[in-house]
């Protein structure tokens, strides 16, 4: 074991570890965002909204996301250079930085997984529950804002947590569109140092680290929410 | 099926006696990596393999009156199968870098591709450090390219790494990255094809010490006098005229190592 790479190299494992967790945050919370509309789709009365919300999922959940974040940066990516108008426009430093693409994938990705999982939870809540709110005379919106929505997820947090660890992980697939996360750092150091091991050690601490964090995290959200002893 | 064992054990004999007639004569086995790097090495469908490589280390056969014998090895074993005596020489478009010549002997070089810049058409670039500065530059990841682009570009602009050449040159044509700087001899092969159509070269990269001196040819440390023989026609081939008329055949620019 051989560690003296380090003092040369760890600026770029830092950097590597920042884009990691921006990955992580912004296709979590986008994510999030439409794995909401996902599920409260696949519940819906419309048979329009519910196939495409259901199509949605099966595309999403039955291809790998390692092709969905190829045919992004390769497919519809490469697109964009063929017009003239979209490489002058103020888009194009996003458009050919693989980050917002796997950005974009991962969200995606989210979407369709933890869309699933919503509306699993959604069906969970007890009937009786949204039955007194509505008896209640509340607008179905603030049913779901007061009653339904914080319900499920109160149910879904340990679920959401593995999602979360999931979404960690596939993040180290963007090493593979040359951006510069954690994997990606590692194997730079690995292509120039020619050490293969250490720096892929010290990695898979980080992710370690990283994925008992989001544990705590959610852990303490778990907490947070005062449950009746007994169900 | 029975035809097919006699033919086996036919060939089997075959070698073995060639294998002893080897021995007897001052054969040199030259060893050159089973996958075939055009133009350099190719593989006939016959068998015979023919290229750049393979005319010249003919040549020098010839200048030092030896018999040799092309020899096929792994790439990943071609240093240690040379140190066991499995081959005599290495003659495969190996670079002579620092960390080699602490286990092997190299000849003096024999060729030299320089690093090229490569990008859009109708773009005007300046490859200098200044020129690029702002401009995303791509490299393959483990290769001297990326040590140059390192050392001289990496305060004023961006350097993206690559793992292979191929995803490189896709996003070159992409678009995403300004400029690249690869080996001219892939570079010229890429410019041909569809994908690099809207490409163009801009230029090569100075000399530098950091691109080593060029390709050698690889002996054991102890072969001191094969090494001289080596440098010496290495040296008469090139004044001679045979190199010249050797890379002809192969090249439209000049890659001898001066």
């Amino acid at each position: 074991m051989h560690f003296e790479w380090a003092s040369t190299y760890g600026h770029v494992l830092l950097q590597g570890l920042l884009i990691t967790i921006e990955l992580l945050l912004l296709s979590g919370f986008f994510g999030f965002l439409l794995a909401l509309l996902v599920g409260f789709g696949r519940l819906s009365k419309q048979p329009v909204i519910a196939w495409l919300s259901l199509s949605f999922t099966n595309l999403i959940r039955g291809t790998p996301l390692l092709v969905q974040i190829y045919v992004l940066y390769y497919g519809v990516g490469s697109l964009f250079v063929g017009f003239p108008a979209v490489r002058d426009s103020f888009l194009w430093p996003y458009l050919r930085e693989g980050f917002w693409y796997v950005v974009v994938a991962l969200t995606l990705s989210v979407g369709g997984y933890v869309g699933e999982v919503i509306k699993g939870g959604l069906r969970g809540v007890p009937k009786g529950e949204l039955e007194a709110a509505r008896a209640l005379g509340m607008s179905r919106l603030l049913m779901i804002r007061r009653i339904w929505l914080p319900r499920a997820i109160q149910i879904l947090l340990p679920s959401l947590a593995g999602e979360s660890v999931g979404l960690l992980k596939s993040t180290a697939l963007a090493s593979t569109v040359a951006v510069m996360d954690v994997l990606g750092a590692a194997n730079l150091v690995r292509a120039q140092t020619f050490r293969t091991y250490e720096p892929l050690l010290v990695i898979a601490i980080t992710y370690l680290v990283l994925a008992l964090l989001i544990e705590r995290v959610f852990r303490r959200l778990e907490l947070r929410i005062p449950v009746r002893g007994a169900l | 099926m029975k035809t097919t064992i006699k033919k086996l054990v036919l060939s089997c004999a075959a070698t073995a006696t060639l294998l002893a007639a080897n021995a007897s004569a001052t054969t040199l086995k030259i060893g050159v990596a089973a996958e075939p790097y055009p133009p350099f090495s190719i593989k006939q469908s016959s068998g015979q393999w023919s290229g750049f490589e393979i005319d010249l280390i003919n040549s020098i056969c010839k200048e030092i009156k030896a018999q040799c014998q092309i020899t096929e090895m792994s790439w990943d074993g071609i240093i240690p199968a040379l140190n066991s005596k499995k081959i005599d020489v290495i003659f495969n478009s190996m670079s002579i870098t620092p960390e080699r010549e602490k286990v092997i002997a190299f000849s003096v070089p024999y060729y030299y591709t320089p690093a090229e810049f490569v990008g859009p058409k109708g773009v005007k670039l300046n490859t200098t450090p200044a020129g690029l500065k702002g401009k995303i530059i791509g490299v393959q990841a483990s290769t001297t390219h990326a040590d140059f682009a390192k050392k001289y570009y990496e305060k004023t602009s961006t350097i993206k790494y690559y793992n292979t050449q191929d995803e490189l040159n896709a996003d070159v044509a992409a678009g995403r990255v300004d400029v690249m700087l690869e080996d001219t001899v892939a570079a010229i092969d890429f410019l041909k094809s569809k994908d690099g159509a809207n490409l163009e070269s801009k230029g090569f990269a100075p000399k530098d010490p950091i691109f080593g001196p060029g390709i050698g040819a690889g002996l054991r440390k102890s072969d001191v006098a094969l090494k001289k023989q080596f440098d010496d026609a290495i040296h008469n081939i090139q004044t001679s005229g045979t190199f010249n008329a050797i890379q002809k055949k192969y090249f439209k620019i000049d890659i001898s190592a001066k």
